[in-house]
């Protein structure tokens, strides 16, 4: 038999303790290397659509918040257009798309400004929630977790989401939806057990 | 973004998530299986970092944390390779970034207690970006193993971190790079969180003695594999459209 030509992935491997050092290195205090860390600012004033704050944090198995995470996210702009190569042509140049943000090193929680995002097509021409998708890496965790992150507030969009539509276990899909609060959104990650957050292989 | 949806991430071939070995892994392990979808738009995009951002020392630990005319002190090698997809076509403009603990083991963060002393040249992060046939290269010292709070006397390899952007975010990678001939490797708690010797046999860089500067740097080479994309031959539309 002939053998298929196909190289393997690369193995995944925890980010480690330490990975501020060489993702974050201004925030964990290595500074002049480079001049700002990637992801840090995620739209401009000038960008179209709500501005929001979303904070959030980490939780293990026992209910303690990691204070070593990185979360990164990727989103489209308030028109559902990703900015970089999305096939579709350019997105509002105010806005990155992509943020990247440490827990706090006490309360392990962070805080991130964007604009809500529109809602993206799927390929037969339905459309999707709003949604953010968050990856997450820390010590502990040997593969990065991708889940995506809803708002409570578009229940209408939402009960049409092709994806949220695959969860078979609909008491879950609470973990995924971040909850409006003081002119902001709240979103928590829990790692394992009560309220186990949804997360995907993509 | 280019054609074809992505292939699906082999996930026996990865660490799964609980790996009791590696403790840290225990309370932060999903206990739930993954929800699998066929990637979207949202999955099949990615950010794209430009050249631009890239300062001159970007890509060179010796110097870029360094007082002028100093340099890092430690075995001076070079890392060199390419970003692949599993197709084994290379990745262009793939943002790798790498980081370190210096020659004595010691990285330079606050939550690090080791003994061991900083060494006030060396900083311990760097990146690059992928030229047109997905190759990188950079240049640093060779960093020393260092313990860690496992089990009693547990001591990670010699290691490189590395954190890769494909063309898209469900491509995204963060691995580790080992040392060809290093003891510690088979005998790491989380080295041993991938099920395979083959898989692990992926990360250890060799000795390339090709590309190593004569009386300056010895060279190691690195290839990273990302995920590939199908070519699209048949596409599964609904009739009519």
């Amino acid at each position: 038999m002939q053998t298929l030509p196909y190289l393997k992935e690369t193995a995944s491997q925890t980010a480690g303790p330490y990975v501020h050092i060489g993702c974050v290195p201004n925030v964990c205090g290595i500074t002049g290397v480079y001049p700002d860390d990637l992801g840090q600012v995620m739209r401009t004033d000038q960008a179209k659509g709500p501005h929001i704050t979303v904070t959030g944090c980490v939780w293990d198995g026992t209910g303690t918040p990691l204070r070593d995470a990185m979360i990164e996210v990727w989103q489209a702009d308030a028109n559902g257009v990703y900015p970089g190569n999305d096939p579709r042509g350019p997105a509002d140049p105010g806005v990155s798309g992509f943020g990247r943000f440490a827990g706090d090193p006490e309360t392990g929680e962070w805080t991130f400004d964007t604009v809500k995002p529109g809602r993206v097509p799927m390929p037969d021409g339905g459309l999707q929630a709003p949604h953010v998708t968050v990856w997450i890496v820390a010590r502990g965790i040997n593969i990065g977790l991708h889940t995506r992150m809803y708002f409570a507030d578009e229940e209408e969009a939402n009960a049409e989401d092709p994806i949220l539509a695959r969860i078979e276990h609909k008491n879950r899909i609470p973990t995924l939806m971040a909850v409006p609060q003081d002119g902001g959104y709240r979103f928590d990650i829990r790692l394992q057990g009560d309220n186990e957050t949804v997360f995907f292989d993509v | 973004m280019s054609d074809g949806p992505l292939f699906s991430r082999e996930r026996t071939w990865h660490p799964p998530a609980f790996t009791p070995g590696y403790k840290t892994s225990v309370t932060r392990a999903p206990s739930r299986a993954l929800v699998s979808f066929p990637p979207t738009l949202s999955e099949e995009t990615g950010p794209v970092f430009d050249h631009d951002v890239l300062g001159p020392l970007d890509n060179d630990l010796l110097h870029n944390f360094a007082a002028p005319g100093e340099s890092a002190i430690g075995q001076r090698i070079i890392v060199h390779g390419r970003v692949l997809d599993e197709t084994g076509r290379g990745v262009p403009n793939a943002l790798v970034e790498f980081w370190q603990a210096n020659a004595g083991g010691r990285y330079r963060h606050k939550k690090e207690g080791y003994l061991a002393p900083l060494d006030p040249n060396f900083g311990g992060c760097g990146r690059t970006i992928t030229s047109e046939d997905g190759s990188y290269h950079f240049r640093t010292v060779k960093p020393g193993p260092y313990p860690w709070p496992n089990g009693g006397n547990d001591w990670r390899p010699a290691h490189i971190h590395f954190s890769v952007f494909g063309a898209s975010f469900a491509q995204r990678l963060i691995t580790q790079m080992y040392f060809e001939g290093d003891p510690l490797i088979w005998r790491c708690p989380i080295v041993a969180t991938i099920p395979s010797r083959e898989a692990v046999e992926q990360l250890i860089a060799p000795l390339d003695m090709n590309a190593t500067i004569p009386m300056d740097s010895r060279a190691y080479k690195f290839d990273i594999v990302l995920r590939g994309r199908r070519a699209t031959l048949f596409e599964n539309r609904p009739e009519g459209t």
